[in-house]
């Protein structure tokens, strides 16, 4: 176990250093000069030159690359053109909204779709298991963006049940902050939620097929048992992965959903950066979420030994 | 003799008729691709102007006139939905074929050469982490966007997946018997590839390239609504709904037939994978 998860903390530096390495290397492949691209459409020569020293951009590449790796170690992001604040600050003061959104969208798909994957296995082959499997062939296909509307126009504008758009901090309640996270949540969650209930309904029918679930059948044990208790347990590895696995299309819907429901998070920072072309912030948000996803999956490589004993590395 | 020839060509006959009855999901979803590629290379004879502005008729709702409703600019959304198609179609594709094709080039050489497999595979799990949306947003503030652009950036994050499974089937299809037979046959390496192992990959991958085509127009539409996508004076479905939410309460049309083009588009070409995704092989449907 502990040589497995040295192996594995080693593989995930290499990948973060790969990640860097393309982060930093599309400023450099980019036609023209990173310099002026940095410093945007109106600068003058002289801030052009100013930029140039401070990126040190006489020197060579691999020098300009490990300084760069250096800084990012240490928290410095860079310098954002647009409002002259280091990109640190600005994605600081993003984040709650950022992590408010992810961390309920994470926990309501994870308990939805667990449900209805061990429901629809349950029922395999039923009207049940065919209306939950199309529901989610259709999550699956609904960019969030469509979703989020359809959800805005029927909840919000129709129904009036809840607000619009916008944010408001867990600081002024917890009735304020959750309503305006609810429809957020629930378009952002829907693909994801699609993903895991497709894994968990054929991992649970795998498991479902074998000897001991007969066994607890046969010395009477409540279908409820059978299905969280030994079924599972015994089904949680592949269900676990795609959890990790699906964070990726988490973060891309992120920067989505932050632009619908026009949440100030890291997603819109990015977003808002590009009519800008302040390219430090983006280069900033894609070290973040990168950073983000590879952290997740190690931790969720790691408590495979925590879920299913017979694991062994 | 001509008895058996008869009977061996009716079978086939009737095979392709009673294969799409069996298979309701691949005949369903390559009949709603297959309208939908021809809307959008007939769009010019039969959907009208899609850029042609009437401020007299703007936000209108859907009629005989303009089926789908007017824009905020009065211009036909039946015709930017059907010319919208185009795009989505165009990057799907193009970006399937891409895909499967790098996987073929890079994943057959990393599952036979040890070396040269580590150096890719990291290389691949790095591109993985790399979200596809942030990664085509950088590319676009860095370059002046397009078409080319947007297929580049959707492009480098989905191929590693074609990459490793063709690498997986290598890996596996080494050890076989036939594989082996050929080696000791002394066929060279090329041959031993080209000849005996790419088949192998033929079916797997068409099942994975139809997932890419449908996580390639998400992804291209959801750079068109942010604004990274192609440029914004051709329509397409991202962007007819970015440039509507204002009148989200005023004109649902223009952002609801859009979407629901782009989601039953996505729909049907995740409905033709599932359905050949079991035809082809059964055991895959649980590996993948």
């Amino acid at each position: 176990m502990a040589a497995y998860t040295l192996r594995r903390l080693g593989s995930t530096v290499v990948v973060m250093l790969l990640v860097g390495i393309f982060v930093f290397a599309l400023l450099h492949i980019a036609p023209g000069d990173p310099a002026a691209i940095i410093a945007g459409d109106n600068a003058t020569p002289a801030e052009i030159a100013s930029i140039r020293q401070q990126l040190g951009l006489a020197d060579p590449l691999s020098v300009q690359f490990v300084r760069w790796f250096w800084h990012l170690l240490h928290g410095n992001f860079g310098i954002s053109i647009f409002s002259d604040t280091p990109v640190i600050t600005l994605i600081g003061q993003r984040l709650p909204a950022t992590l408010s959104l992810t961390v309920l969208t994470i926990a309501f798909a994870v308990i939805v779709a667990v449900a209805a994957g061990v429901l629809a296995a349950w029922r395999a082959g039923g009207v049940l298991d065919g209306s939950l499997m199309g529901f989610a062939a259709l999550g699956f296909s609904t960019p969030v963006f469509v979703v989020g509307y359809f959800l805005i126009y029927f909840f919000s504008i129709r129904l009036r049940w809840l607000p619009v758009q916008g944010y408001v901090p867990l600081s002024h309640g917890l009735w304020p902050w959750l309503s305006h996270l609810i429809l957020p949540t629930v378009a952002l969650g829907l693909a994801y939620v699609a993903l895991i209930a497709r894994i968990t309904r054929a991992s649970m029918l795998e498991v479902l097929a074998e000897d001991y679930i007969r066994t607890a059948r046969a010395k009477g044990a409540s279908t409820e048992a059978i299905l969280f208790r030994h079924a599972l347990k015994n089904a949680g590895v592949p269900i676990v992965t795609v959890i990790g696995i699906g964070v990726a299309l988490l973060v891309s819907g992120v920067v989505v959903t932050e632009t619908v429901f026009n949440i100030p998070g890291i997603g819109r920072l990015a977003v808002d950066a590009i009519t800008n072309r302040d390219y430090p912030i983006i280069q900033g948000v894609m070290v973040i979420f990168s950073g983000a996803y590879v952290i997740i999956n190690l931790l969720v490589d790691l408590t495979y030994t925590l879920i299913d004993p017979r694991v062994r590395y | 003799m001509s008895d058996l020839a008869i009977s061996a060509g009716s079978v086939r006959r009737r095979g392709v008729s009673s294969f799409l009855a069996r298979n309701r999901r691949i005949s369903l979803g390559g009949t709603v691709i297959l309208l939908m590629i021809l809307a959008a290379a007939f769009a010019p004879l039969f959907a009208g102007d899609p850029d042609s502005m009437n401020p007299m008729i703007r936000l209108e709702a859907p009629s005989a006139a303009h089926w789908f409703g007017t824009d905020s600019l009065g211009r036909d959304v039946f015709a930017r939905t059907v010319f919208g198609g185009r795009i989505s179609l165009a990057i799907g594709l193009s970006v399937a074929i891409l895909a499967v094709a790098l996987g073929i080039l890079i994943g057959l050489p990393a599952g036979y050469y040890r070396r040269f497999d580590a150096l890719v595979m990291r290389v691949m799990d790095g591109l993985m982490s790399i979200p596809s949306i942030l990664l085509a947003i950088s590319l676009v503030a860095l370059t002046n966007g397009g078409v080319p652009i947007v297929i580049t950036a959707i492009l480098l994050p989905e191929m590693p997946r074609e990459v490793r499974l063709v690498r997986a089937i290598v890996l596996s299809a080494r050890e076989r018997p036939f594989v082996e037979a050929a080696v000791a046959g002394g066929a060279r390496t090329r041959k031993v590839l080209l000849r005996h192992i790419l088949p192998a990959t033929f079916a797997p991958l068409t099942v994975q390239g139809t997932y890419v085509c449908a996580s390639a127009i998400l992804v291209e539409a959801a750079l068109s609504f942010l604004g990274a996508g192609v440029p914004p004076s051709i329509p397409t479905w991202g962007n007819m709904i970015a440039s509507s939410q204002l009148y989200l309460g005023l004109a649902p049309w223009n952002i609801f037939f859009p979407g629901v083009a782009l989601a039953v588009l996505v729909l049907a070409v995740n409905l033709l994978g599932d359905g050949l995704r079991d035809h082809l092989d059964p055991r895959l449907a649980r590996s993948l």
